[in-house]
Order: C-alpha cells, then structure tokens, then sequence
C-alpha cells in the first residue's frame, strides 16, 4: 500500500486557515455606534471645498451654520443665527447665537463666519465652492476670472461686534439668508487656519459630532459631542462610516448583518429589497431631478421651430413605464423643473410642464414634423458610463422615442468613459446633440433649480441656453422681497422655460436606505443624507 | 553570477522609463481631469486655471513628465486630487495587497504543488481525474462569479466570515478572498505540478535513487520535486507581478482597500499622479520578481549557470 505522507500537514493546515477565518466573522460593531457606508470624497475635506453627497455627510455631521434645512421638510431654519435683518434685500445684519463652541472649545464668533467666507472665496485658496460667495460685495476683488486677487477679503464683509456682523451683497436677492444652510457657509475655528494639514487630517467643527479617526480612502469614526450645545443632539453614541468601492459589497455587508445603514442601494438589487430587508427600505423624494439638455451653440440645434422639436421629444418619452420598470419607483416622472421637496408653497407645481410631459406618440410625431425634424434625421444622448448605471435608462429614453417616431435609429446612446471626460466635453461646448444633466439642489429654493441651469452664461446652463424674457423674470423674483411674489416669478420664469422646452424634464429622483434591525429611526433628508444624528442604536 | 545580475538590473533601467512614458500618455489621452472635480456644473474658470497650475496640468506634456520623473527620484510622487501625497496612498495600499498576494501565493505554494504532486503520483486514478476535473471548472469560471459566490455562501448564508474585509486587513480577513484571487492559478499551478511530476517520475535519476533504496519520501521531495519544480517558479514568479496589479476585481468584491482599489478610483478620476505611480512600482515589482525567478532557476537545477 503507498502512503500519501503529503496530505498529512496539508490537511491541518487547511484546517487551521479555516479556523482562522471563522475568528474572523460575527459582529463588527460597536456599542450604540451605527455603521454606515460611505464614499471617498474626491476634494479634500473643508466647507467650502466639498461639493459631493460624500464630503457632504460628513460635514452635515460636524458643522453647523447659521440656518439648517429641516431634515424632513427642507425648510430653512435659524441654526447658529439669532437673527439676520435687512430692510434692502442688499444689506443683511447677522447675530449669531450666543453659547456656540467648537469641540476644541473655541467659542463661534462673528469672526468664526467671517475668516470661514473669506477663505472660502480667496482664489488663492483654490475652493471648488467659491462662487458660493459670488453674491457678496467685492467678490471679483478676491476671486478675479484672470489674474492676482486685488484684495484678501471680501468687501460686503464687516464684523460689527463680538456676535454681530454684516454683508452686503452686490445685487438684490431677497431669499439669500435660506442660503446660508450649504456647507460653504459654515464657520471655521482658528486652528483651520493655524495648522491647516493637521485640521485636514482630523477637522473640528461645531455640529454634533467629532471626528475621532480619519483613515482617509477607507474609514472615519465619528463619536457624539457630549458638550454639543445645539437643539439636535445625536441619539446615538457616534456613526462609523465605512468606504465601500462596490455599493453591493455594501449591501452584502448590510444583508449579513455587518453594516447598520446603505444609503445607496443598488439598482439589481431593488426588486428584492423589501422582502430582503423585511421593510427595513425607505425610498424618499430628494431635490433632484434629471433632465435632458440641448446644445443650443450647436445651430442645427438652435432653429427658429426648436421649440416644437424640442417638446415633440419631450412627448415621445414614456416615463411612466421606464420609472416603473427600470427605476421600479425610485424615480417618479417629472411634472416641472423643479422638486416636490420645494412644496407648493416653495413653488413646486405637479401641473406645470402639463401636456409638454405627457407621453402621447401621435403629438410627438407631429410636433417633431412641425419643429423641422430632428436634425440630420438621427440624435445621440450623450451620458457618462463610469456611475450611476445611465446606460439603461438613455437606451430606454431612445428606444420610447424610435417607438414613437417609428424610425428605429432616430436615437442611440452615446457613452463617454469617464465623469471627467464627459463634464469636458460639456464645458467645451463639444455636444452635438442632447445630453444628460442632472442637478442636485444645494438648498431647497426655487431660485436653485432655475438660475444656475438657464440664467444666461450661469454656471451650470450646460446648454448655454439664453432667453432675455427668463433672465428678466428672475431678476425681478431675486430683488422681490414678498416670499409668495417672488416664488410667483420663478415660477413665471419656469413657463418660459417649459414654452421655450430649454431642457426636457425626465423624472425626480428619490432616495433610497436600507438598514439593519439594530438601528430604528432612520431618515433621509431631502438632499439624500441619512440623518444620522436621529438615528437610534438598540 | 553577480555580473548577470548587474546586466539585468541595467536591462530594468530603460524598461522602466519605456512603461512610465507609456502610462503618462496613455493618462494623459483621456483629457482634462480638472471638470470632473466641480460635479454637475462648470468650474469657475480662476479656480480650474489654479487647480491646473497646482497639479502642472498648464504645462505640454513632455515637460509633465520630466518634471514628474524628476520629483520620483526625490522621492515625491506627486499629490492626488483629494490633497492626499501619492506616497500616502502607497503606504495605505501596497502593505494590505501585499499581505493578500502573499495569502494567494501561499494558496497556489500549498494547495497546488500538493495536489500536483499528489495527481502525478497517481495518474489515471480517480484521485488524478477528479482533480483534473475540478481544475477545469475552476479555471473556466471567472474569478467575479467564484467571488461573489464564496462571499455571498460564506459571508450571507452561513454567516463565517464578513462579507467585506475592515480597512485593516489583517491576514485572517484575507484568507477568502486570498483563495479566490489564487483559484485560478492555484489550478494552473496543480497542472503544471502534474504534468512535470509525471514525466520526470520515469526519469533515469529517478530510477537510480530508487535502486540505491532511498526512501520513497527522500525520492520525491529531494530528486523529483526539485526539478520539477521549474515550469512552477516560472509561473508563480511572474503570478506575483499579475496578482498584485489584477486584484482589482477580487478587492471590488471584498471591499479591499488596496492596489487596485486605488488604480481604480486613479483611473476614474483620470488621476494621472496616482496611476502612474502605482503603475511604475507594480513594474518595478514585475521586473524583480522575474529576476529572482531566473536566479532561482540555479539554485533548483545546478546546470543552469548565469554569467
């Protein structure tokens, strides 16, 4: 008989990795702390240089400025500020509130804000969110489109006391305090200054939690402030939040009961989610809205019948069916330009884009013959493949308007590789025809949806649209000082918008959580941020 | 000996620059990074002018890349878009892909030279085909199905391990995802152990040692295994270089914070600091292990001699 000696110590060996990684699993959490996971924000870590969902949770938990948006209505209300007076719609006086700290003990001043602004503005400081500050008086002095800044601080800026300041803007704009709940706004403690590398390291801020641990790519630890003095107190003892590459290695994880919160869930595995989760799912509007935009320096695409080829697009696009087959309801067709977390009040309107949104095949073929057809016979809708699974939905949106058109290749997608790649070709006014355009609000203002998309040469205005008639209307919305009128306005605005179909509105978007049995009280709010300082552990 | 191998180290230099050279262009060709970084809207043209003159994106090419290749040999390997130092970004992710890799070679040293050699004692046996067999279906699986598998099976169903490996990565959390990484080498690996096994065992050496009457066990590990060992450190040798660069899928599905987590998130972002500088270290890494490959060569058959 031969003896097999080998598998001997193989064997044991084998046995032994197995063992070790059993040691391995169980539960990885710890005592009232919520595990959430998390992205790798692509800009370092400061108010006004966090432009993404990911940074933006973090300083959500850390910072508070002087408004806060209401986690469930998104109304802006006074956080830090005690009162903000003006009685020109230019000139706003601040106070802040007093008993305010850092979680190093700094106590917020008016200066705290004023240094935060000025930084934050400065072009030297080289801040994605700089034209935050665009508003206020003097900004062109600090932040010149071409050359060194004359000044180092805004002029619109003046600290009138120990609590107290002032601003000034360059131009009327009625609602700019329900502004100042962005991040950009937030303050800054002096040790932001003092030792920059060290604050980006670890930050300190004045919000709810703490940073106890950055590992920057793959975790921070975030532990409640017991010395907080604010009115929204976390309930639980702190959140960890963990980088995920793959949202479903998130979900597996949330699904073996390794992670508290997912708070993006992924699209495959939506049908499933309910039963998996046993209702542990909530699916929340969120002020996004996707849309399709059209290059408008592109002359083919900038003709007198534009109008009518434009909505005839518009009415080819079954929305109904595609949110409800591919998004299975995490998206609602889009009845305006705007959001129904605004309210009605805000100056959402379910009936505003009307019959323009309505998919009716007959009218799209008509208005598209009417406005000329669509130019060269055949259009691409241009989107970026590397997130967000667009692919699915562009191919959808092409296959309803062929449908309607009965011509099968009057639409096709056209994938760009990266995010970095396609937002180039956008910028360089490169598109030849419609492309996506997303837009996540960054406060809960009408005026948010309208002029940063269509105001002529705004910032966002992919399209390079122009209308004097909008422009006009908006300006009048931003100097009215009456909420009501001005909302009156923008939405006035908006029907230029709809008549003229500057972009074709798709659908909003919502938010969608999953979470674990352990964690109850879990929220979205409307930008789509869990709120964790609500959520209760046990 | 010692001049082969100065010859070789003088071979890497010209290598070395060739691939750098090759990754900054072929970075370089998908555009400018710079808007990807301001989201949904354009950036303000002052602050893209400075972020492209923070990152030397302002200057033509050629001379990006000699002011990069300059910095490399003092050591900076230049900042990635977050702020964070590309050597940072090293520090965090060659360690946890390291420890991985090692876990996968240990994989393919154990598992797959015992089977090997195991089967090519044996050939023919139900032993040998059934192993064949399961190498076939181990090889014809992509690695992402064998992932998602053992994680949903291991991790999901049967609760033995986390699904998803913590930032620290410590070397009990990478045994799974070390198999999976090494499944289809580890096949490979048995094959080649077999095949090498087999012809050598009617070797005349071997026939010798048996007729002196060594122990069978003296037999296999000292004469057979030896030289059959070759073709396998070949393979293993260059394996070392793939597996560190083509974790990528296996650190997605596990979660890895590592080499390829990082040329990922390089790539998406068209970070060419980041990219290329992982690139240039997983070259060095590929051009060494080679070496020690075509060193060890001599060390397993005493007729091979470098000069």
């Amino acid at each position: 008989m031969r003896r097999t000696p080998y598998l001997r110590w193989a064997a044991p060996l084998l046995a032994l990795a197995l063992a070790a990684t059993g040691c391995g699993g169980g539960a990885g959490t710890t005592q009232g702390v919520v595990s959430a996971s998390w992205g790798d924000p692509p800009n370092p870590l400061e108010p006004a240089n966090t432009n993404d969902v990911q940074g933006g949770k973090v300083l959500d938990m850390i910072f508070r400025g002087l408004k806060r948006y209401d986690p469930r209505t998104g109304a802006a209300q006074d956080m830090l500020a005690e009162r903000i007076e003006t009685t020109d719609s230019t000139t706003f006086a601040i106070t802040v509130k007093d008993g305010w700290t850092f979680s190093n003990g700094e106590k917020v001043t008016a200066r705290s804000f004023v240094d935060a602004w000025n930084y934050g503005a400065d072009v030297r400081n080289n801040q994605r969110n700089a034209y935050f500050f665009g508003y206020i008086q003097g900004y062109a002095d600090v932040h010149p489109d071409t050359g060194e800044p004359k000044a180092t601080t805004l002029s619109g800026l003046k600290i009138t006391g120990e609590r107290t300041f002032s601003v000034t803007l360059s131009q009327k704009f009625s609602t700019w305090p329900d502004t100042l709940g962005y991040a950009a706004f937030a303050p800054l403690p002096r040790a932001f200054f003092d030792d920059h590398a060290a604050w980006l390291e670890k930050p300190v801020g004045n919000g709810p939690y703490t940073v106890h641990s950055y590992a920057r790519g793959s975790a921070m630890s975030l532990r409640t402030r017991d010395d907080y003095p604010g009115p929204d107190k976390a309930r639980n003892s702190g959140v960890d939040l963990i980088v995920y590459t793959d949202n479903n290695t998130a979900y597996t994880s949330l699904l073996s009961g390794n992670l508290d919160l997912v708070d993006d869930v992924p699209a495959a595995q939506l049908k499933n989610v309910r039963k998996d989760l046993d209702g542990r799912y909530i699916n929340t509007p969120a002020g996004i809205i996707q849309t399709l935009a059209f290059p408008y320096y592109d002359p083919a695409w900038n003709t007198p019948g534009g109008a009518k080829l434009r909505t005839g697009i518009s009415r080819a696009i079954d929305r109904e069916q595609i949110t409800r087959t591919i998004f299975r309801s995490t998206r609602t067709p889009a009845k305006d330009w705007t959001s129904p977390v605004l309210g009605t009040d805000g100056g959402f309107s379910p009936t505003l884009c009307g019959d323009a949104c309505v998919y009716d095949p007959a009218a799209a073929r008509r208005l598209v013959d009417e406005g000329g057809g669509i130019p060269g016979g055949r259009m691409t809708i241009s989107y970026n493949a590397d997130t967000g699974s667009h692919k699915e939905w562009v191919d959808a949106v092409c296959n309803s308007v062929n449908n309607a058109l009965g011509r099968d290749s009057a639409c096709v997608g056209n994938p760009v590789g990266t995010f970095a790649d396609f937002r180039n070709q956008i910028t360089q006014s490169r598109m030849d025809g419609p492309f996506r355009a997303g837009w996540q609000m960054d406060y809960p203002l009408i005026q948010n949806f309208l002029q940063p998309l269509y105001y002529t040469n705004a910032s966002s205005n992919d399209g390079k649209w122009s209308d004097p008639g909008f422009d006009r209307l908006v300006d009048r919305a931003n100097a009215e000082s009456d909420q009501p009128t001005a909302v009156r306005l923008f939405q006035q605005a908006e029907e230029v918008v709809r008549d003229q179909m500057a972009a074709i509105p798709l659908w909003y978007q919502n938010g969608s959580a999953g979470y674990s049995a352990r964690v109850g009280n879990v929220a979205l709010n409307p930008f789509s941020v869990p709120v964790y300082n609500e959520i209760t552990v046990g | 000996m010692g001049r082969y191998v100065i010859r070789r180290l003088l071979q890497m230099i010209p290598v070395f620059f060739g691939a750098t050279l090759l990754i900054f262009l072929m970075v370089n060709v998908m555009g400018d990074p710079i808007q990807g970084l301001c989201g949904q809207r354009q950036c303000d043209p002052a602050t893209a002018a400075r972020l492209r003159q923070e990152f030397g994106l302002d200057k033509p090419v050629w001379q990006q890349y000699l002011t990069y290749m300059g910095n490399v040999f003092t050591g900076d390997f230049g900042t990635a878009f977050n702020g964070q130092p590309v050597t940072e970004l090293m520090a965090d992710a060659f360690p946890v892909t390291l420890r991985l890799t090692l876990v996968a070679i240990f994989f393919e040293i154990v598992i797959g030279i015992t089977l090997g050699v195991l089967t090519g004692l044996r050939r023919g046996r139900p032993v040998d085909t059934s192993v064949l067999l399961l190498t076939l279906v181990v090889i014809s699986v992509p690695t992402f199905v064998t992932g998602l598998l053992l994680q949903f099976l291991l991790g999901v169903e049967w609760g033995i391990i986390k699904p998803a490996v913590s930032p620290a990565a410590t070397l009990d959390e990478l045994i799974v995802p070390g198999l999976v990484l090494a499944s289809v080498s580890l096949a490979y690996v048995t094959r080649l152990t077999r095949t090498a096994i087999a012809e050598n065992a009617r070797a005349d050496y071997v026939r010798t040692a048996r007729a002196k009457g060594l122990p069978r066990r003296r037999i296999v590990t000292r004469h057979l295994l030896r030289n059959s060992l070759i073709p396998v450190v070949t393979f293993i040798g260059a394996d070392i270089g793939a597996l560190m660069g083509g974790a990528i899928v296996t650190e997605r599905i596990f979660n890895i914070h590592g080499v390829g987590y990082q040329l990922y998130q390089g790539i998406v972002r068209q970070n060419t600091q980041t990219v290329v500088g992982f690139v240039t270290i997983l070259v060095l890494i590929f051009l060494i292990a080679n070496l020690l490959v075509d060193l060890l060569y001599a060390v397993l058959d005493p007729r091979i001699r470098y000069a």
